[in-house]
Formats: structure tokens, sequence, C-alpha cells
């Protein structure tokens, strides 16, 4: 039964008054509970931290250009820097965070029809949190850096004396606890302020995505930050548990480093899946295939990630039966991703298909990530990933999958829900050509990469044969395309803040909750208590010219409600 | 506007929304009823203590597999921790623990100054259990009984005068008879053999009990008195002079310092947040209306009285 | 498990919680006492020799006791399911880390001996011919 209500876009006239213009001054921002206002503060950190780690990367690819020294004061050293720089930015400061902190903190409450998130003075110290990591992560910039690779493996990074190295561990330790805080915060939400009619088959899926994400947030996290707390003892008192000549194991490390790591990179995937079935089945004005398989396949990845860590220890010295253990177990979290591909194409196939730019950002992930997944499991077959291990196969297949998917999916839903947020629209075509921009250059950039690590060229490297320099050139060439896309990105959607149509409540034809309010919404969301049907049912909405956006047209919707889909 | 049927079930307040804020001003303007606010605390507490769990959960798997690889020097090292100061710890934060739960109780149940008499027992419970902890720390501390290569160094005072004595002197170079390629028969060679000293990267092995190991130790042996002969030596604290000491020893007191010293860290935060609740207790804030911090805060002192519970065997009372 | 009704008086005259459950006393004191009790019983087993059986009472009755505390203390007789649950699942979890932590660990028991390495095995039998000799563990499957 679909009960969208008519009335709604009536809002915009009666209350001008949003989130935006409710308060103003800086300590409105600093202090707000407001759900949506911490969600913003979130994205502009969130992508203040990709340019930082963007430029790292560049920094990295320009110094590839040729074997041995390329940019003047580069040394190995200070390459290492970088590549390390650019993981950990990347992956503490920007994936995790991204999309559960800014997009979900933002649509959560809405989609639910909430007044807020649980914990609202939680949230904020979320906020807090990820401040106080990303400023230990700058002063261990200006301590000297840390080269150790993002993953802190022992005993180098037990023993290194790049002095950026300790500060960086309470950096992403706090990092870690603004990840728990989210976490904690969604599942309680999802749990308990779900309105009267939404059970939980009838949740979008993008909230099905954003919980169990949290799960894993809430059980994995603690378990990396013992980890790094054990290498800051380990470097201040030398316990030795992780130093051989002490007694201790080094693999001991890997093992807790990536029985977190290895879910962590479920958390940066899940939330961009969950707005692919929504930008999806939105865009293609189509209901969403095999609803409850999307839903538990989330759970099921959730729970499966955390059995599978031990693929990134094959050739680290554990043990021949727990590697084959191990692989046989990787194999199975393919299958739930496969089996959302699938609904997801099911969807596509007969639908109105809009090619809007969201739509675009959904199409690339499709692609991404189908050659993303495949190339896990050339990682997670025990013999092959033997010789592809720390090469850059490696490095091609997680950026597919992390980039190329999870960020990907972050920017389409930025894109997606930019007029919610703001109430501008961005110019179509523009979205549309930095979207194929990043593409070319992303495809550019990996998918040499792969030839490249089934050729031989170790990852982190500085310096290399001469005989894979001609890659290298091209994956560069691709890194610089790619990095004017996001600029052409970037230049979008700003300028859309200052020239942009405003935008209509409904812009894309949604159906959950929070295209039922204005664009942007009011401060607290709601006048009334929205009622809950459908949210993949698109039938009643019908485009209105005088809007341009989408309205529910009561006699559509009359004849929806005769004939409900499920 | 058109109206939006309600949908709640029955049994809510028929005055929702203002009415319920209303009558009870602790309540947040997204929760609906108090009780409603009140699931949701404890959920979210819940999930928090699921972190804890997970987070001392790591330091227990650490120390799972060094026993595993270690057990002997888990059975002699734990002679040095004192079986007695550990069990009072246990049953003060047992106590503490029980009087917790009465201070929820008593919250529970309006009686707010056996409410408040609780909650100060059960900081007193936490003060003492650091006192205790203190005095066995300190004394550990004393004798060298710690992590990492601190171990093997001579503790202050006369114990360790003769070892420190000859530690000050310049090592010497091992002597040219030395030949780590040519295996004892004891060893079974399917080790693999180290190359030549000098330009290995791999450092030697921690020192092991005195007697062993390098020639420089060998002349300490000399000096110190054989512990059948010295009364003295029945005090524990010279384990470097007993030769029944294992490799590796250092290891245990390194997983000892670090579970309880988090565990400690987490004792400290309870006793933050029971003068947080004492401090809110003493102006009234709690009743059998509204008592929420007191019991998310009894939860999670709770959790901390659990992990001891677990704790105190795996150290203390190893056989 | 939330009462939704205002305060009213239990049969014993006291005011009840607006929310939550009430917990009766002398179950408080009871659970209180028989934790005390078991760790006296803990504490007396230590000093018996039952080798392995040691370790599995030691934690068998830890875990008793962890059970009454969470049961009783933090309520999870009377609650809802779902924080059981949580509880549950972060301990399962624990174990599974365990599980195969131990599990990698163990394969390699066999190539383990107790005693020091080669290289100062060597030194011994030139230095302090006396010394402990190395030998290995027996590979525990």
């Amino acid at each position: 039964m679909t009960t969208i209500d008519a009335s709604r876009p009536i809002d915009l006239a009666a209350r001008p008054d949003n989130y935006l213009t409710h308060s103003r001054g800086f300590l409105s921002w600093a202090l707000t509970l407001d759900h949506k206002r911490i969600g913003v503060m979130y994205l502009v950190a969130v992508l203040a931290s990709f340019l930082l780690g963007g430029i790292f990367a560049l920094l990295l690819r320009t110094e590839l250009l040729t074997p041995g020294q390329t940019i003047p004061g580069v040394t190995a050293d200070v390459y290492n820097q970088f590549f390390t720089l650019h993981g950990a930015i990347m992956v503490f400061l920007v994936i995790i965070p991204s999309i559960p902190g800014a997009l979900g903190n933002f649509v959560l409450p809405i989609m639910l029809g909430a007044k807020d998130v649980a914990f609202p003075r939680l949230n904020l110290g979320s906020f807090y949190l990820w401040i106080a990591g990303a400023i230990f992560t700058l002063l261990s910039l200006a301590m000297g850096g840390f080269d150790t690779g993002w993953t802190f493996y022992t005993p180098y990074s037990t023993t290194t004396s790049t002095g950026g190295v300790i500060p960086v561990l309470f950096g992403v330790f706090i990092l870690g606890f603004s990840s728990i805080f989210t976490g904690m915060n969604f599942i309680v939400t999802v749990h308990k302020l779900r309105p009267p009619g939404m059970t939980w088959f009838r949740m979008p899926l993008f909230l099905w995505a954003i919980y169990a994400t949290a799960i894993i947030q809430v059980l994995a996290t603690p378990v990396l930050a013992i980890t790094l707390m054990l290498i800051v003892v380990e470097r201040l008192v030398n316990i030795g548990i992780f130093d051989p000549s002490m007694g201790g194991d080094p693999v001991l490390y890997q093992h807790f480093f990536w029985f977190y790591s290895h879910p962590a990179v479920y958390i940066m995937i899940l939330p961009a899946m969950g707005i692919i079935s929504e930008l999806i089945s939105v865009h293609a004005h189509r209901h969403i295939f095999g609803y409850r398989f999307i839903a538990l396949s989330s759970i099921a990845i959730a729970i499966f990630s955390f059995l599978v860590w031990g693929h990134h220890m094959f050739t680290s010295g554990q043990s021949p039966l727990m590697n084959t253990l191990f692989s046989l177990i990787s194999f199975s979290v393919a299958i739930p991703s496969a089996v959302k591909v699938f609904n997801w194409l099911t969807t596509l196939y007969k639908g109105n298909i809009s090619l809007t730019t969201p739509m675009w950002y959904a199409l690339s992930f499709l692609v991404l990530f189908t050659i993303g997944g495949l190339t896990g499991l050339h990682l997670a077959t025990l013999n092959t990933d033997v010789h592809l291990h720390d090469t850059y196969f490696v490095v091609a297949h997680f950026h597919y999958v992390m980039m190329g998917s999870a960020l990907i999916g972050m920017i389409g839903g930025m894109h997606h829900w930019w007029p919610k947020m703001t109430g501008r629209m961005y110019s179509e075509k523009l979205g549309t050509a930095a979207c194929f921009v990043i593409f070319i250059g992303f495809n550019v950039t990996f998918f040499t990469q792969f030839y490249l690590g089934s050729q031989g060229m170790p990852r982190r490297y500085y310096d290399y044969l001469p005989e894979y320099q001609v890659y290298h050139v091209i994956s560069t060439i691709g890194s610089y395309v790619m990095a004017l896309g996001f600029v052409m990105t970037a230049y979008c959607l700003i300028s859309s803040l200052f020239s942009g149509r405003k935008a209509p409540a409904n812009p894309w034809g949604g159906g959950s909750l929070e295209w039922q309010c204005t664009s942007p919404p009011p401060h607290d969301n709601f006048a009334t208590q929205p009622s809950v049907g459908d949210c993949y049912d698109f039938r009643s909405l019908r485009w209105d010219e005088k809007e341009q956006g989408y309205v529910v047209d009561p006699a559509l919707a009359a004849e929806a409600a005769k004939h409900p889909l499920h | 506007m058109s109206s939006i049927p309600s949908t709640h079930a029955a049994g809510h307040d028929d005055h929702h929304g203002h009415g319920e804020h209303a009558k009870y001003p602790f309540l947040a303007h997204h929760f609906e009823t108090p009780a409603h606010q009140f699931d949701s605390a404890k959920l979210g507490m819940w999930l928090f203590l699921a972190t804890e769990v997970l987070f001392f959960g790591a330091l227990f798997v650490a120390y799972a597999v060094l026993r595993v690889r270690f057990p002997e020097v888990f059975s002699y090292a734990s002679h040095y921790l004192d079986t007695l100061m550990g069990g009072v710890n246990t049953c003060v934060l047992i106590l503490s623990s029980l009087t917790m739960a009465m201070a929820v109780r008593f919250a529970q149940t309006d009686r707010t100054q056996a409410m408040l008499v609780c909650l100060v027992l059960t900081f007193m419970g936490a003060v003492g259990f650091m006192v205790i902890k203190y005095f066995e720390y300190s004394h550990k501390i004393h004798e060298h009984l710690v992590w990492g290569k601190t171990f093997y160094v001579p503790p202050e005072g006369e114990l360790g005068q003769a070892e420190r004595a000859e530690l000050s002197k310049a090592p010497e170079p091992p002597p040219a008879t030395l030949n780590p390629l040519d295996p004892a028969p004891a060893i079974v060679p399917t080790l693999a053999v180290l190359p030549a000293v000098e330009a290995s990267a791999i450092k030697p092995a921690s020192r092991g009990p005195v007697g062993l190991a390098t020639p420089r130790e060998q002349a300490q042996v000399e000096r110190l008195p054989v512990p059948s002969e010295d009364p003295a030596f029945t005090k524990p604290a010279l384990h470097l002079a007993d030769p029944a000491m294992p490799a590796n020893t250092h290891l245990f007191f390194a997983i000892y310092y670090c579970m309880t010293g988090l565990h400690g860290i987490h004792v400290l935060a309870g006793m933050v947040m029971l003068a947080w609740l004492i401090w809110r207790g003493a102006r009234g804030h709690f009743s059998s209306k509204y008592f929420t911090p007191v019991d998310v805060g009894g939860l999670y002192w709770h959790i901390v009285d659990l992990v001891w519970i677990f704790l105190f065997p795996l150290f203390y009372l190893i056989h | 498990m939330a009462h939704g009704h205002s305060p009213s008086r239990s049969p014993h005259g006291e005011p009840h919680p607006l929310v939550g459950h009430l917990v009766p006393m002398w179950m408080l004191f009871a659970v209180g006492g028989a934790l005390l009790a078991l760790t006296a019983i803990t504490v007396a087993v230590r000093y018996v020799d039952a080798g392995e059986f040691n370790m599995v009472i030691a934690l068998g009755v830890a875990v008793i006791k962890a059970t009454l505390v969470a049961l009783f203390f933090m309520h999870l007789r009377w609650d809802r399911p779902f924080n059981l649950l949580t509880f549950v699942a972060s301990t399962v979890f624990v174990l599974l880390l365990l599980a195969f932590a131990l599990m990698d660990t163990g394969q390699y028991r066999h190539l383990q001996f107790e005693g020091n390495p080669p290289e100062v095995e060597s030194t011994l039998q030139s230095q302090a011919p006396g010394a402990p000799v190395a030998r290995f563990k027996p590979y525990a499957p």
C-alpha cells in the first residue's frame, strides 16, 4: 500500500525555514545535535581528507614515472611515507567514516521517519573524535611521519625510528572509537526509532546496509584498538610480544590486525552497496528485485567477513592448515556479493532507466565492482595468491573495490542526495561528464596494474626494473585523468551551491521517506509522523513540470493501492 | 494539510508528543515514552559492553597463544604473584558489584540516601582495589619482575649488586671457539642453522637463566651464591639467579601487566563514572521515574568485575 | 520488558520503578554470597593437583561466576533477548579469534622446543656443560 502524502511538497512554500537556516553562527554548528548538520560537517571533513590522501597518491604515482628517483628530494624513505600516508588517510579518515558518517548521518533518521538518531550527543562526540584522530595524524606528519605501510606490520613498526608512529597509532585508535560510537548509534536507531508500520522488511535497503556495517563496526574495531595499543606499548617499553628474539610472534600481530581489517573492508563496501540499491531502483523507476535477498545478504556479508581474515596472511608463515581453511571460506564470502549484483542487474532489466549522474555512477559501480570482486577470487585462491601476494595485482584489486566501488558509491550517493542536502540541483551535463572522466581515468590507472602485478611488479616498491616502466607511465597518466575527473566533480557540485536551480522535494522520483520532506529538510525533519508504505513502489509518482520534480498523484496512488506489489 | 491516520498501537498514552515530554522532563524529544528511552539506553550500553568484551578478548587470545607456547613459563612465573592479594581483590570487586546492584535497586525504589551510600561503597571498593593493585605492582616493579628487557636487568639494592657491577663492564667479544654451525647432538638438525653472528640481522635471544648463554653471564654465575646454600634465595625476588627459570619468562609479566593494567585503567574510568553518578545523585536527579544512568553505569561496573573474574584464575591460580 | 505504567506500590509497600524490572534484595545478596563462595572454592582448588583439570575447573568456575553476574546483577534474565544476544555474540567472536589463532599456533608445536635456541645451546656445550639440555616438546594433537 503506497501512502505517500500528496500534500507534503506544499511544505516548501509554507515553511521556508530549513536545517541550514534554522540557526546561525559558529557555535550553532560546532555544538549542534542535529544529525543533518553533523552529516554535513563529516562530509566536508572527509572530502578534505580525500584531497590530502589524493595528493599523496598523485605524488607517489608521479615518483613512479621512472625507476629510481623521479621527483628531486624524494628518496625511497620519503616514497615509503607517501604510500603509507595515502593508505592510512584514505582507509581511516576517508572511506571508513565517509558513508556512515556523512551520508548515513544525514539520511538515516529521515529515511526512518525519525526526528534524530538515538544518541545525538554521542553522534556529535563521534564527529569530534574523528577530528581528534585527524589532528593526531597531522601531528604525526609534523613529528617525522611514518613509513610502515598503513598495515603497521611488525617488526618494522615496532622498531622503526621514524618519529610519527606513536602519534598516528593514537590517532587511529581514536578514529576507531569514532567508528564504534557511530555504529552503536545506528544500531540502536534502527532497532528503536523505526516508525509504526516500518517493519524490518519494509526498511529501505540503504538502512539494512548501514545496520550490517554498524554490526561490523561494533564487533571488529575494538580488536584494532587493542592491537595498535600493543604496538605503542611495544615501541615504548619493548615487551616483546611480537618480537621473535624475545619469544614473541610477529604473525600474531597479523592475526590481530587482519581480524579487524578484513571486516573493515566490508565496513567500506557495504554502505556503498546500500546506496547502489537505492540509486538503481530509483533511477530505473523499478521496484528493487529480490529485496529480501539483498537485505539478508548484507547481514550474511557482515558475519562471513569475520571468518576470512587469514587470506591476507597466506605468505606470512601461517600454517598450511589455516591457509587452506581461510582460502575455502573466502570463496564463500563472494556469494552474498554476487547475489546482490545479480539482483541489481535484474532490477535494471526492463526498467525505465533515466541516465542521470547517479545512475551513471551506479552503472560504473556494477562494472568496477564485478572486476574487483572477481579478481578477489584470484587472490582467495591459495596457489595463485602465493604469486600475486604483495604485487600490483593486489593493489589493483583493492582499488577496484575500495575506490571503484566504495568511493564511486559514495560519490553517486552524494549526487543522489545533493538536492536533498543542499536544496540545489547541479548540472547533469557536467556531472555526467565528470563521471565519464573518472571512469576512464580509473580504468587506465588500475587495469594496467593488474597486468603489472601478474608480471611480477611488487607493491610498495620505489624502484623497479625498466621493463615495467611503460605500464607505470600509463598508470600515472590515468591517475592524472582521474584527478581531473574529481576536480570536475568538485566544480560541478560546488558551483551548484551558487548557481544551481532550486531543488524540488523529490527530483528523482524516490519512494523512501526522505523524499517526502522539503529540500533541504526542516530542522525537525517532519512536521507530523509520516506514514510508511513500500518505498520501492514508484507507481503513484508522476513528473510535475511546474515543480520540476515528482509528486504523488492521488489517482495513480489509488490505482496502485488496488494492486499491491508485495 | 490532510490528516494522517495515527498508526500507534493501543496502550500508548493518549496525549502523545507534548504530553509525555511535559510529564517527564528527562525524556528526550526523539523518544516517545520513558520506556522507549530506557530500552534504547540499555541497548546502547550493551553494544558498548560488547566492544569491551572484544577489546579485552584480543588480550585473552594473546594470553592463550603465549600460554600454549610456553606453559612452563606460566607455571613458574605465577608463583611470583600473591594469590592472597589477588583473592582479596576479587572479593572486593564482587562486593562492589553487589553494592552497585543494590544502588540500582535503591534508585528504582526512590531510596536516594541508601542509593548514595551504596554508590559510595562501590567507589570505596574501587579505591581499595586500586590500592591493593598499587602494592602488588610496586613490589614487582621494585624487583624488576616486569616486562621486556628490564626483566633481565638486576634490581636495585643489595640484591643485584654483584650482577650490576658485572654488567657495567664492557661486554667481552664471543670466544673464537664459538661455532654456531656445529650443533650439539641433543638438538635435532631439522631446525634452520643460523649464519655467522656478525653479519646476521637477527638479534641474539634474550638472556636465559643464569649459567647459560654467554661467557660473561657464566662469570656472573660463579659470583652468585648457590641457592641451596643461601637461605636468602628462598625469597622470590631473585629470579635472575634461579636456574629453574625458563626462557622467555618475561612474557608472562608482559601479558600480566598489559591485561591487569588495562583492567586497572577501566577501574579508574569506572571511578570517574561513579563519582559523576554520586554527584548527580546528591543533586536529586535520580528517582524511580528516572534512574537510567545508574542502571547503565552499573552495567559498565559489572563488566569490569566480570573481566577480573576471568583474569584472577588465569594469572593467580595457575597450578 | 518495560512497564509503562505510572509508579505504583509493590506488595512490599515500596515504590515500583517506572521502567525496568526490580530485582528482590534477597536475590542480590544470594548471588553475591554465591560469588564469594565460588571464589573460595576456586582458590582452594588451586592448591589441589588435578593435572590438566586444574585449568578446566578454574575456567569453569569463572564461567559460572560470570554467568551469575551477567544474568542477575546485569539483569539479563529479565531483559530483552537482544541484549543477551549482543553479549553472547561478542563472546562468540572472541572465541572465533581464539580458535583460529590457537589452531595456527598448534600447527607449529612440533617445531618448538623447551630451553634455549641453537646458538645459545652450542655455547652451553662449551661453557656450561652441566646446564639443562634443550629438548623437543612432544607434538600435542
